[in-house]
């Protein structure tokens, strides 16, 4: 028991605070502790989903400060100080945000397994950009990877959310 | 799963160089992460001590002044590409950082990352090479300027010393009327074969000083001098007519291996192609 607590208390944590969907988050991190796994098995939330682990597909997308990330290569104690916003944090007062709206109207959905990345990065790149080409839409999404059905219906479900959110503004 | 390690997180480039004299090779620098954190989840490098360098301010500044852009290596992809310097300044630059990788390694993944990490297939070090820009690398009591052609020795291997920190990148500011252009072609998340020219137009319609490099096919990105001897020199027409033969001289000089990307024959193919290419591009934009 000695040696055990020995061990561990020459185990670094850092300790973070940082806005999670809204809310601040305090919490004591290890260095090598990934965002991912954090966002999912420490704080529950699973909508960001682990695949490629490499980041290439886009599955584990969350917003920091608003940019898009690969949770699966950030380390947890990066996002100290900062806001991070997951797919759980996107509606507000139990409505679907416009880009969720838009994927359950235009069969944006398909599996539903990219569809939390693919949604997030949407949002990053309508809020820089609200009325992207279909070009620059393809440019700014081409790391969220769909590996089952295909981009047509993505992309109409982007394109629909952006004038409707533009029409609002 | 990443095993666990320590953070050191110093406050300048001094405190940096000591840390790595202070570890050797059981510390590594710490900047992205894009490249370094990818190995380690694989168990392909293992280290007791992650420096962050992220938290030495005043690293992620871009400057024009006098003659030369300063480009900080703790400069993001994404901060490159929205840079106003570089888009009045160098175009080419920015262009090529639009397409590393993507959105989301660009929003963290720094230059100096890149540079230092020297994954064989990656893109700035080439253009970096062509366009004659220097690197500076600093420690404790030191400070050196190495030129973008010396600094890449082999693949995942570069000349800094174990206690040299990389901390700018200084590209000379092109000539008026220069021609420059990058192009790489691949068809998985990394670029196959990447080209870079760069040349300064004589006072009539010839080629100055010219400079031609080539990434990915090898190593490590490499100036092909002998391509560029062809070209140097020439009217525009006759270098245009000896632009085949410049582009074998390039694959053959280019130290091509085959690899998941390709054979070595494809790939000197493929330089002879992008060569041919680039330097259209660079004459049409010049």
């Amino acid at each position: 028991m000695s040696k055990m607590m020995a061990r561990r208390s020459d185990v670094q944590t850092l300790p973070i605070s940082f806005t999670l969907n809204g809310k601040l988050q305090e919490m004591e991190v290890e260095p090598h502790e990934i965002l991912l796994d954090v966002v999912r098995e420490r704080l529950g939330l699973t909508g960001a989903k682990r695949s490629c682990d490499v980041q290439v597909c886009g599955t584990c997308t969350l917003l920091v400060d608003g940019r898009p990330v690969s949770a699966c290569t950030t380390l947890a104690f990066e996002v100290r100080g900062r806001s991070v916003l997951t797919i759980e944090g996107l509606a507000e007062n139990g409505k679907l945000h416009p880009l969720q709206q838009a994927f359950i109207e235009h069969g944006g959905f398909q599996c539903g397994y990219c569809t939390p990345g693919m949604i997030l990065a949407a949002k990053a790149l309508l809020d820089e950009n609200p009325d992207p080409t279909e070009d620059e839409l393809k440019h700014f999404m081409h790391g969220n990877l769909c590996r089952c059905t295909g981009y047509k219906k993505i992309i109409e479900s982007i394109l629909a959310a952006a004038e409707k959110m533009r029409s609002k503004s | 799963m990443l095993r666990r390690f320590r953070l050191e997180e110093p406050a300048s480039v001094r405190e940096v160089s000591e840390l790595l004299g202070r570890f050797g090779e059981s510390a590594k620098l710490y900047a992205g992460g894009t490249e370094l954190l990818l190995a380690m989840k694989e168990g392909l490098v293992q280290y007791e001590r992650l420096i962050n360098v992220k938290t030495v301010q005043g690293l992620n500044e871009i400057q024009s002044s006098d003659g030369i852009i300063r480009i900080g290596a703790l400069c993001t992809h994404h901060q490159l590409e929205n840079s106003p310097v570089l888009r009045q300044s160098l175009p080419v630059f920015v262009k090529l950082e639009e397409n590393v990788a993507n959105v989301r390694v660009r929003q963290v993944g720094t230059i100096g990352g890149n540079l230092c990490f020297a994954e064989p297939h990656a893109d700035p070090g080439t253009l970096l090479i062509a366009l004659g820009a220097k690197l500076v690398a600093e420690k404790t009591d030191s400070r050196r300027e190495i030129p973008a052609e010396a600094f890449f020795v082999g693949a995942y291997e570069t000349c800094l010393e174990p206690d040299e920190v990389l901390t700018e990148i200084q590209v000379p500011l092109p000539a008026t009327r220069s021609g420059i252009a990058y192009l790489k072609f691949g068809y998985l998340e990394r670029p196959s074969v990447g080209v870079a020219v760069a040349f300064s137009r004589n006072g009539g319609d010839s080629i100055g000083d010219i400079k031609i490099a080539v990434g990915c096919a090898g190593p490590a990105p490499k100036r092909v001098v002998e391509a560029e001897e062809a070209l140097k020199g020439k009217t525009m027409e006759e270098a245009t007519q000896r632009l085949a033969q410049a582009g074998q001289v390039a694959g053959r000089a280019a130290d091509a291996i085959s690899d998941l990307h390709g054979s070595q024959e494809y790939k000197e193919h493929i330089v002879g192609v992008l060569l041919k290419r680039a330097f259209q591009k660079a004459v049409s934009q010049g």
